[in-house]
């Protein structure tokens, strides 16, 4: 061990006072234990914390900002580490604040369909939670078995079901937040409205910039009187997407369309087995919910869209189990890549739903071109693409050709009016795409908000931004740091 | 662009208005002048927010009135912030299509809805401006024009400023042009009508519905004081509406099966203080029981919002208190009295927010004294 895997002096100093301040045991600076918390879900940024905080309580994430903001050191939270862009990997002798043992669900209010849980409650639990009363929490990533709500609020998750229901943001009501400087404020609340500027929203999404969640009130929905899903083999890409376009069209707003290739389906069938039509170059997972008469004649329309396609195999799912096991290949998608190829890397943008057919066919083209294969797994009725880029790490130059098609698919993106993200956030990986898709007047006007509730950068410094300004300074001066030198103390 | 004759804003004249046609005009006239500047769409609402501190310059955005791009498959659409719901709704539907807001204020603009966070009873389905805003472009108090969000509905990439904006009254900054999800016009209606006889029996009709598997487009509660009526908007395929529609008579144990809603629906009251109260959707009939004997208005079952009209010497302060427990706030959004507390007591995000508005509007020269607290 050199050197350079130790904090600095101030940071084993900070420690020392957070070890006074909330219990030596919640307290980590051996670079052994620091390990696990170099990444998040995307593990080719690393980066070494100089301290590792595991809260227990929400006065243990109030005094470690507070004594982070006298001490002038940066601090990123972290929830259950399964983002995918970067977005929770800590500043190199920084304070890591893991929020995953603030596990409570603290209150269960049916009556007003509310929830009140900790950040660290894992997804799932909200629904497994709520399910007694016929109830359910929508967003539903596709690691909604691992991620954690406060992970979700940070990201504005979304998932499969987001096409009819929404992100996180439309179904978080309120959240109890540590600002930057250790005060406590509590955006929104369990009523539908409230006086004043809407901070709660403003805050969802702002991938741990702008504070620290501590606890998140959610809203609930009725479990509808019928879901059915149905699974549909294509013998082309192009008709997939083209039903995707006329089920839309006819008016009908499914709970979730998916669709995976064939490669993707290749993968899937080794990992999980679920039964996907054999020779099919693509399959739309289809879900409609709601109540029976509604999805009974809307699944008849579907069938017939999908027919007038040349869907050669359409099935519904018989029972919940049917169901599952069709969810299950698609939900495993991504993990079964690893079946067919040593590496994978992941992508996640968004086109207009419209241009679908056009832009997947200039993907295959510059993949071609790469060497590289590419399987697409995405939520079709959204426009959100999900290729995942298959490469051998053992190739010399071969990573970096995977990341280089990926930065050039969000580019196609850009270009067709689209997003650089759907649902996995900006984060460390794709900052530099930021300014391809706004504006420099764009992105300093969010910063005003940064600045407002944080203006001297130590939540989360270096991510989602591609040129950090420092609050107080007239805009298009920028520094060259990606974060601020803690050794400035007072920016202003 | 066009100078029109001076008109007041929550009984303050401004000393000139200006009616800028482009993005680019409202960033000349933020650019060339240093007073204060009060945005205003067709002025449906202007008493939804406190009176201006001040007020040198109405710019109006009813001349920002383009429809800047349609695109039926992708459910999207951009436009101006001028442009009336109306009109945009009066194409959408051209395509069978439209955006699901139905606040009834007569020609009100897109941009107008959205700085008033305005909403009528569909929200109990699609939610309010904070759902269905996708992205915006606005021109702040030093004339930089800026846009968040995007064209498509997924997009998490960068802070969504449109929920900033959205009930901001114009105090961040001047909106141009607005970008929103939108849904497709269902294909029949019907509703059922109950009789209310009290505060409980509102409040228990209101629970059966939302704990059942209906999908009622809407849910609104006729108030006078002391009884009303319940009336439930069914909106989907004629099976569903006919289907839902018999379930829902049995689920009350009663009910009126009519084509369309009663006049009032969706319509605010009048007269008095017209109050806009937000409260834990359970706690409706206790809200209810809180107001003024003789309150009259709406109440939307199922969302927690009402529009009531009480009497002009009401004790806000004791209403609000009143309702306090139920995370219940009370907005005015009509008084002859000026000087009434148009937003009540602020909350302890409130520092916060000022920071916010002194980001964007270091000057305090937009929509001053209108926001909470007298940002």
């Amino acid at each position: 061990m050199n050197d350079a895997d130790r904090a600095s002096p101030r940071t084993l100093e900070l420690a020392d006072r957070l070890r006074a301040a909330i219990g030596a045991a919640k307290v980590l600076t051996d670079p052994a234990q620091l390990r696990t918390y170099e990444c998040d879900g995307l593990e080719a940024f690393r980066v070494r914390p100089g301290v590792v905080v595991l809260a227990e309580h929400r006065d243990d994430v109030v005094r470690t900002v507070k004594l982070c903001a006298e001490a002038g050191i940066p601090f990123v939270a972290r929830g259950s580490g399964t983002g995918l862009s970067g977005g929770a990997v800590p500043v190199a002798d920084g304070v890591l604040i893991v929020l995953s043992r603030l596990r409570q669900i603290v209150d269960v209010d049916p009556d007003n369909a509310r929830m009140v849980v900790e950040p660290g409650v894992i997804n799932l639990w909200v629904t497994r939670e709520a399910a007694p009363h016929d109830q359910l929490y929508a967003p539903d990533p596709s690691s909604q078995q691992v991620c954690s709500i406060g992970g979700n609020v940070a990201e504005n998750s979304g998932g499969a079901h987001c096409l009819k229901y929404g992100f996180t943001v439309n179904h978080v009501m309120g959240a109890e937040v540590v600002l930057a400087d250790g005060e406590v404020v509590h955006l929104g609340g369990r009523a539908p409205e409230h006086p004043g500027l809407d901070l709660l929203g403003a805050f969802v999404g702002s991938e741990g910039t702008l504070g620290v969640v501590t606890e998140v009130t959610v809203r609930l929905l009725r479990v509808p009187e019928s879901v059915q899903t149905m699974l549909v083999g294509f013998h082309s890409v192009a008709d997939a997407a083209g039903t995707v376009s006329d089920i839309i069209a006819a008016g009908i707003l499914p709970a979730a369309i998916e669709m995976m290739d064939a490669l993707a389906i290749e993968a899937a069938e080794a990992a999980v087995q679920c039964g996907y039509p054999e020779g099919a170059e693509a399959v739309l997972v289809i879900e409609l919910d709601g109540p029976q008469v509604e999805v009974d004649e809307q699944f008849e329309h579907v069938e017939t869209l999908a027919r007038a396609r040349h869907a050669f195999e359409t099935r519904i799912a018989a029972d919940a189990e049917d169901r599952a096991l069709m969810w299950k290949g698609r939900k495993s998608a991504f993990a079964a890549v690893g079946r067919i190829s040593p590496s994978y890397y992941v992508q996640d943008g968004v086109i207009p739903r419209t241009r679908l057919p056009e832009i997947l066919a200039s993907m295959s083209t510059l993949a071609d071109e790469a060497n590289l294969r590419v399987a697409n797994v995405f939520h079709a009725g959204d426009g959100n693409l999900h290729p995942l880029i298959l490469f051998d790490d053992a190739v010399p130059g071969a990573p970096k050709a995977a990341e280089d098609l990926g930065f050039a698919i969000l580019d196609l993106c850009i270009e067709a009016g689209g997003s650089i993200t759907g649902e996995h956030g900006v984060g460390l990986e794709k900052k530099s795409k930021m300014a391809g898709q706004f504006t420099p007047e764009d992105l300093d006007t969010m910063q005003l908000v940064r600045c407002a509730f944080d203006p001297n950068g130590l939540a989360n410094p270096g991510k989602l931004f591609p040129t950090p300004r420092l609050c107080g300074e007239r805009p298009g001066v920028r520094t060259a740091d990606t974060a601020p030198d803690p050794a400035l103390g007072e920016v202003f | 662009m066009a100078a029109v004759r001076s008109s007041s804003i929550a009984g303050v004249t401004p000393a000139d208005v200006v009616t800028p046609a482009s993005a680019g005009e409202v960033a000349d006239v933020l650019r060339s002048t240093t007073g204060t500047v009060v945005p205003v769409g067709a002025g449906t609402k202007t008493g939804w927010a406190a009176p201006p501190s001040s007020c040198d310059l109405l710019l109006r955005t009813t001349a920002l009135d383009r429809v800047v791009e349609h695109v039926p498959g992708d459910l999207v659409v951009i436009a101006e912030a001028g442009v009336p719901l109306a009109t945009l709704q009066a194409q959408l539907a051209e395509h069978n299509q439209m955006l699901a807001l139905d606040p009834p204020e007569p020609g009100a603009t897109l941009g107008g809805i959205v700085s008033a966070n305005a909403s009528g009873p569909r929200r109990l389905r699609y939610g309010t401006v904070r759902d269905l805003l996708i992205g915006v472009t606005v021109v702040l108090a030093d004339g930089t024009t800026a846009r968040s969000g995007g064209k498509v509905v997924k997009n998490v990439a960068g802070y969504d400023l449109g929920k900033l904006y959205t009930g901001a009254h114009g105090a961040l900054g001047v909106l141009v042009s607005t970008t929103w999800r939108l849904h497709p016009l269902p294909a029949a209606a019907g509703t059922v009508t109950v009789p209310v006889a009290d505060a409980a029996e509102a409040g228990k009709l209101a629970d059966l519905l939302v704990r059942s598997t209906l999908t009622p487009t809407a849910a609104e509660l006729r108030w006078d004081g002391a009884a009303g009526e319940l009336v439930v908007l069914f909106e989907s395929i004629p099976a569903s509406v006919d289907a839902q529609a018999t379930a829902a008579i049995e689920l009350l144990g009663g009910g009126e099966r009519t084509h369309e809603p009663p006049p009032w629906f969706g319509e605010r009251p009048a007269g008095g203080v017209v109050l806009r109260l937000a409260y834990e959707p359970h706690a409706l009939p206790r809200v209810l029981t809180a107001l003024p004997a003789d309150a009259s208005g709406t109440a939307s079952a199922g969302t927690g919002v009402a529009y009531m009209s009480v009497p002009a010497d009401t004790d806000l302060a004791s209403l609000r208190a009143a309702i306090a427990p139920y995370d219940g706030s009370a907005v005015v959004l009509e008084a002859a009295d000026r000087s009434v507390d148009h937003w009540g007591p602020v909350p302890d995000s409130f520092r916060l927010m000022t920071r916010v508005k002194d980001q964007f509007d270091p000057g305090r020269r937009l929509s001053p004294g209108r926001l909470l607290g007298g940002l």
